[in-house]
């Protein structure tokens, strides 16, 4: 008992802390991938590369002077962001970071809870992650924070329904688990989920893309229509928070995203790599290595939404919500007919 | 009539499927966004690396010594005359006994301030100077936090003896020729006003 | 502790919770408490699907009612910006009405409650009844067909939504 209650607090810490500070360096990676996609060169002032800009952009947010509007509701205004980051930070406890650690016979997943309907424990978390966002903008009692507020939750709405029927596919696909590490786990054997899925993958990136509130589907802070969305009345480090948040968003989704379709700890050989290297199964270095792997992936997609972000304008309203109801959603449904159609003939499911 | 062959003519047509879909042209223009990191960065690193700056830029004044030390300028109003914006003001005093190390001419500039608010940084002022005394260099104005501040008195203007500043940039032999041509326009212009006060 | 487990009193302190924040809605002035406190509410009944062991319940629960519909109620309250202000001023016979069905609804739910048997308190987290295999196994088997009926239901509330929502019908 007592060794897995330390086991639980060490893995627990770790998690939060890699979140942190994965979304902390977002922002710098986001600011300098930035630059280089435009010829410039980002931040390269604040040590070598720029490294040490997140710490001064963190000390900057402290040290600003905090606004609490006279004619907002002060608790709920208070509370939002707060509530944006924890929302933000708990969809991370799913995600399986790399092979078990067996010691002395126990194994330990690296893993904070797996639990047995994990795929729409993220789905109720990242739903209710649009409160935050909801609550700050109407507690600012301004009407370009309701505004944005509203066109977050609408946003929010329209799109997890395509991203949960194109999870239901992706069930059905990895054999009816709901559990992230089982999905995960059956990818080890055999091909990454997204060659199976691959309209599937498309729908969950723009859903995820949306959920998360990321350009090009950043309509809930359109800076040129909504000054800044639902944070406009936000200052200090309470708008530091709302905009870690995202950053901390970003990563979870990625990290589902690599978890979910690419394989997560897997890669291609890896049995046969282990093999030569002559590793045990449930060995740490094999842990450390599927680690690795699950990381690369993830960083790999946090690039990518960055890049996206970097290319592709901000959508109308109409246009957001027109692709979410009547392109993603029918685009979901024929997935998930064509899965169940391809899962039938591959014979992983039965009449 | 047509006055470009560049125009477009706007059609509505119907989307082809490629079109409608989207994905073709995102994925191109993330591959115009991605071939950008590879290309050549403008970026000059400014404190480190500065710019070169043309022979002819004009920046903040300096008024000249000369080879003793002692100032050029005679305080007699031609650049503030000359000068468009207005930003040149100064008042004269005599030079006292003992004081020719530190005045060149009998008459000499008690102040002498520039606007850098007013200055426009045309460079009249220094193609006015009939003693060589004023020049634009190429060092850039200060940013400062009062508007009092951005007036420069002789404090600011006058160059250090011991730092002098090099303006053999702008005093080329030609601009040396060209200042020594009688009946400048503003030379003209100031004999017309001399001209006009006599009489 | 008192005689108690830790499930009996956690099954305590959320009972409180829920029936604290259920009240908070019903006398709360604002209707955005009131629909936070919903929210509050919600969460305090997940919690205790997950002490029944009914953690697929739990997280439906929260996903689709707290995650979705209330969201949605918030959604519409935004946008009407109902306040003090505008609050419409209830006539007495409403008043009235109201408390005559709120009251027969009392009726009808503390009825149905005496029907019902002990609750044995003691099956707590031994019933794997909540789990998405058995779940699915007795809506796809015993309840197959009230399951499709509810499907249908749904489907044709759908279209009649639709059908509303359409600006003109050709």
């Amino acid at each position: 008992m007592v060794e897995f209650i330390i086991y639980k607090s060490i893995i627990c810490v770790v998690i939060f802390a890699v979140s942190l500070g994965i979304a902390a360096y977002s922002t710098w990676w986001e600011r300098k991938f930035a630059g280089l996609l435009q010829d410039r060169w980002g931040p390269s002032r604040a040590g070598w590369w720029g490294l040490l800009q997140p710490l001064a952009d963190g000390g900057k947010m402290l040290f600003k002077e905090e606004i609490i509007p006279n004619v907002s509701n002060k608790f709920l205004f208070v509370l939002a962001p707060g509530l944006f980051i924890v929302t933000a930070i708990m969809a991370g406890v799913l995600i399986p970071w790399g092979p078990a650690v067996s010691i002395n016979g126990t194994s330990y997943p690296l893993q904070i809870s797996d639990i047995n309907v994990g795929v729409i424990f993220l789905l109720g978390v990242t739903s209710i992650g649009v409160y935050g966002i909801m609550i700050g903008g109407w507690s600012s009692n301004n009407k370009y924070s309701l505004l944005g507020a509203i066109r977050a939750s609408a946003q929010m709405i329209s799109y997890e329904l395509a991203m949960g029927i194109a999870l239901i596919a992706l069930i059905i696909t990895s054999g009816g688990t709901l559990s992230f590490s089982e999905i995960v786990a059956k990818q080890d054997a055999g091909f990454a989920n997204v060659v199976w899925q691959p309209l599937g993958f498309i729908i969950f990136f723009v859903c995820a893309m949306a959920e998360t509130n990321r350009a090009p589907f950043d309509l809930a802070e359109c800076e040129t229509e909504l000054v800044g969305g639902y944070h406009t009345e936000y200052s200090a480090f309470k708008l530091g928070l709302f905009l870690f948040a995202e950053y901390i968003n970003m990563f979870v989704s990625s990290a589902v995203m690599a978890g979910f379709y690419f394989g997560g700890y897997n890669f291609p050989f890896a049995h046969e790599i282990y093999n030569a290297m002559g590793l045990q199964e449930g060995s740490w270095v094999i842990s450390l290595i599927g680690f690795g792997a699950y990381f690369v992936k993830t960083l790999i997609f946090i690039s990518v939404f960055m890049w996206i972000r970097w290319t592709i304008p901000r959508f109308r309203y109409d246009q957001l919500m027109n692709l979410g109801w009547k392109s993603l959603l029918p685009l979901s449904l024929l997935n998930l007919a064509i899965t169940v159609v391809v899962e039938y003939f591959r014979g992983n499911i039965q009449f | 009539m047509q006055l470009t062959n560049r125009s477009k003519v706007v059609s509505n047509k119907v989307q082809s499927f490629s079109e409608r879909i989207y994905f073709p042209a995102i994925i191109s223009g993330m591959a115009v966004t991605f071939s950008h990191l590879f290309k050549k960065r403008p970026t000059i690193m400014y404190p480190e690396q500065k710019r070169e700056m043309a022979p002819i830029y004009r920046g903040q004044h300096v008024l000249k010594r000369d080879e003793n030390g002692a100032e050029r300028c005679t305080s007699c109003g031609m650049c503030a005359v000359a000068c468009p914006a207005e930003a040149i003001t100064m008042t004269s005093g005599e030079r006292k006994k003992g004081e020719e190390g530190l005045y060149r001419e009998e008459k000499y500039a008690k102040t002498y301030e520039i606007n850098m608010l007013r200055c426009i940084f045309c460079g009249l002022c220094e193609e006015a100077c009939p003693k060589e005394a004023i020049f634009l260099t190429d060092r850039i104005v200060d940013a400062d936090y009062e508007r009092d501040d951005f007036v420069y008195g002789k404090d600011k203007l006058v160059e250090k003896v011991d730092k002098r500043i090099d303006v053999t940039k702008r005093q080329t032999p030609e601009v040396l020729a060209f200042k020594k041509i009688p009946g400048l326009k503003h030379n003209e212009l100031y004999t017309d006003k001399l001209n006009k006060g006599k009489h | 502790m008192l005689g108690y487990t830790i499930t009996q009193w956690t099954f305590g302190i959320l009972s409180f919770l829920a029936i604290m924040f259920a009240l908070m809605v019903v006398f709360s002035r604002n209707p955005i408490n009131s629909v936070l406190y919903l929210v509050l509410t919600f969460f305090c009944i997940a919690g205790h699907y997950l002490l029944l062991n009914a953690q697929f319940l739990a997280v439906v629960h929260i996903a689709v009612y707290a995650g979705a519909i209330m969201v949605l109620f918030l959604f519409v309250i935004m946008l009407m910006n109902l306040n003090q202000d505008s609050e419409p001023q209830k006539t007495a016979i409403s008043k009235v009405i109201a408390g005559v069905i709120g009251g027969l609804l009392l009726v009808v739910l503390v009825g149905a409650l005496r029907g019902t048997e002990q609750i044995n308190l003691t099956q707590y987290g031994h019933s794997d009844i909540g789990l998405v295999k058995n779940l699915g196994r007795v809506l796809f088997h015993e309840y197959l067909f009230p399951f499709e009926i509810v499907s249908i239901l749904l489907l044709s509330a759908l279209v009649g939504a639709i059908m509303i929502g359409k600006k003109e019908i050709k």
